[in-house]
């Protein structure tokens, strides 16, 4: 260090060893500044997109409520979404919301057990072996397009569901399966987030520190004891936001609904009816099926922002469960 | 374990619960294997070397996806010379330049949020933003402001409307979280012992994130700039909110040229109700599956070849 001349901090760094050019200290600060300015401008873009969604879905849909033919009030609390057939036109948003819920409601109750019950089959029981062959698996599903399940849903799931209709023929009118329901359009969503489901939750579990399991086996806790009475609270945190995640996946996917749903906006706990969810109309609409900038038009923004609103507040949530609950283990 | 249970009842249960698991991931494999055998065995018939080079027809033994197949390619080439910049560059800020203010937690928590928008909505943004630039120039095609000849590569028009520069941005903004995300997490990964040496050696921190910290975190990069790629590769819903289902018959020229996309194609031919569309649909799912397939493997073979341990 001693060699090092005494000017360093004015003067150009002059060591025949380094590489590039020498520079002086102010030509490096410059560079810095700049460089932190640009990357400073990327990170800000990205608050710049949400605003500009924001805005643009608030502006939007307040020109929706501008129209004569539609009131706040009845897209809140009417039960009748009409917008294309018929002489009156009606926007009651509740139908659509009612078909999001099906399809999520189908997709959790497939996704969340078997998900779940598979990461803790990979993180608690699987030997290194069966996980380097079970993990590409996982992964493969998580990387087929969306239009691919909506394909499958279409052409695989729905003729295999209407095998069943000579049973369910007995239960009455309308429990048969048409060419489009929602079931197979949920169990689709289902397979389809089933890796969020399962890699999310195996990240949590495994978080959690060996000792933990070492302490329930050494007090007489059986594989089962240990990975569900211990194991899996400790995750819970994570756990929680991984099904978070993965509905509001399933309450904004669009191509299996479009494809394999059907386009009749209904209010119905029956799996095997036609439902339409928030974004099959949006689909249907920017499809081309309404005049642009009509009435009908507009309110595709109004439910995009109603759907954004539900996939916002599962984040917040979902986050807020990450940060409140998460049990620290050090 | 709240109350005394027989040993007998806790080794059934733990048993059982076995028998769930092998159930469960059995299940998970066999929708993977039932998906992939139905549609090699849907669309393997009408796959073909002219099925590749064809262009739209309205006969299905005549249909071929050139158009939709290159226009994947210029948008995702698009969306990846953007997103890729731009979500790298934020991950740097973030994770080795910013101090942690207010401003950079919001920031944070806004990322997870845009992970988290469903992709149709970005195509709302793309259609307002992009396509029709807030109709600052009109909303009327005719009067869009237009720079060079049509006919050449460096053709921009204003608005951009439905064209393949349009597209390939609106599908950056779906991607951008997951890639600011994933290199996040690739930064993460490098110890910190690094980034102390090169600073008591008197690096600056851009010379230290340069020459020590990025090329650590490269592999880590690679991977979740690839992951990212094949989404923006499967993603239809933003670009049909944008374009629609247009039916194109040539390949993209220029930024402005109009486009079709793999996954719509194959979302359009989905909805016929005849049979025959459906084989062609399902040969083209086997050629995006493909060409994902070809994707994870680059991803595989990166993350195999660099990475090597840091500690």
């Amino acid at each position: 260090m001693s060699s090092l001349p005494a000017n360093t901090d004015r003067g150009a760094i002059r060591d025949p060893n380094s590489l590039g050019r020498p520079k002086s200290r102010a030509a490096r600060v410059l560079r810095e500044r700049i460089i932190v300015g640009a990357l400073a401008v990327a990170a800000t873009f990205s608050i710049f997109v949400t605003t500009t969604i924001v805005v643009v879905l608030a502006k939007e849909t307040i020109g929706f409520f501008e129209f004569p033919e539609v009131s706040i009030s009845e897209f809140f609390f009417s039960a009748e979404w009409n917008p294309l057939l018929g002489a009156e036109k009606h926007f009651g948003i509740w139908p659509l919301i009612a078909g999001t819920l099906l399809v999520t409601l189908i997709a959790a109750s497939f996704a969340i057990p078997v998900g779940l019950i598979s990461a803790i089959y990979l993180s608690e029981y699987a030997s290194p072996r069966v996980r380097a062959t079970l993990k590409p698996a996982l992964e493969i599903l998580a990387g087929i397009p969306t239009v691919v399940y909506g394909f499958f849903a279409l052409t695989v799931l729905t003729p295999v569901l209407q095998k069943l209709n000579p049973f369910l023929e007995r239960l009455g009118d309308g429990w048969t399966f048409g060419n489009y329901n929602a079931m197979s359009a949920g169990l689709a969503t289902g397979i389809m987030i089933l890796p969020i489901v399962c890699s999310l939750s195996e990240d949590a579990l495994r978080a959690v520190p060996r000792s933990l399991r070492d302490g329930a086996f050494a007090l007489g806790g059986t594989k089962f004891d240990v990975s569900v009475k211990v194991v899996l609270p400790a995750a819970l945190s994570g756990i929680v936001a991984a099904f978070l995640l993965a509905i509001s996946r399933a309450v904004g996917e669009t191509m299996i609904v479009a494809l394999a749903a059907g386009g009749i906006a209904q209010i119905t706990a029956n799996p095997t009816a036609e439902v339409q969810t928030m974004t099959a109309y949006m689909v249907q609409i920017f499809l081309g099926d309404a005049p642009a900038f009509g009435v009908e038009y507009k309110s595709s923004y109004a439910v995009a922002a109603m759907l954004f609103l539900m996939t916002f507040g599962l984040t917040m949530v979902g986050q807020s469960v990450l940060r409140r609950f998460r049990e620290e283990y050090d | 374990m709240a109350q005394e249970r027989s040993p007998a009842s806790r080794l059934f249960a733990n048993r059982a619960f076995l028998w769930a698991c092998l159930v469960a991931m059995n299940l998970a494999v066999l929708v993977l294997v039932v998906l992939l055998v139905s549609i090699f065995w849907q669309g393997w018939d009408t796959l073909s070397w002219k099925f590749i080079t064809n262009f739209a027809s309205r006969k299905p033994s005549e249909a071929g996806i050139a158009a939709p197949l290159w226009g994947s390619v210029w948008v995702c080439a698009i969306c990846g010379l953007v997103a890729l910049p731009l979500g790298v560059g934020t991950a740097i800020y973030l994770e080795e330049f910013a101090k942690r203010t207010r401003f950079t937690r919001i920031v944070q928590t806004n990322i997870m949020n845009l992970a988290g928008v469903p992709s149709i909505v970005y195509g709302i943004l793309g259609l307002t933003a992009f396509a029709r630039m807030f109709g600052a120039f009109g909303t009327n095609v005719d009067e869009a402001i237009e720079f060079g000849n049509s006919e050449s590569l460096w053709y921009i028009r204003l608005p951009f409307g439905s064209s393949v520069l349009a597209g390939g941005l609106t599908l950056m903004l779906v991607i951008l979280p997951v890639v600011i995300i994933s290199t996040q997490e690739a930064l993460r990964a490098v110890p910190s012992s690094l980034r102390a040496g090169s600073f008591a050696l008197g690096a600056t921190r851009w010379q230290t994130v340069w020459g020590l910290t990025l090329p650590a975190a490269i592999p880590g990069i690679m991977t979740g700039a690839i992951l990212a790629m094949s989404r923006a590769i499967g993603e239809s819903a933003p670009l049909l909110v944008l374009g629609g289902l247009l039916l194109v018959f040539n390949t993209p020229e220029n930024l402005m040229s109009d486009f079709a996309i793999l996954p719509l194609q194959i979302f359009n031919w989905a909805g016929r109700p005849q049979d025959a569309f459906h084989a062609i649909a399902a040969s083209a799912i086997i050629v995006q599956l493909v060409v994902l397939l070809a994707f994870n493997g680059v991803a595989v073979l990166i993350r195999q070849k660099l990475q090597k341990p840091l500690q």
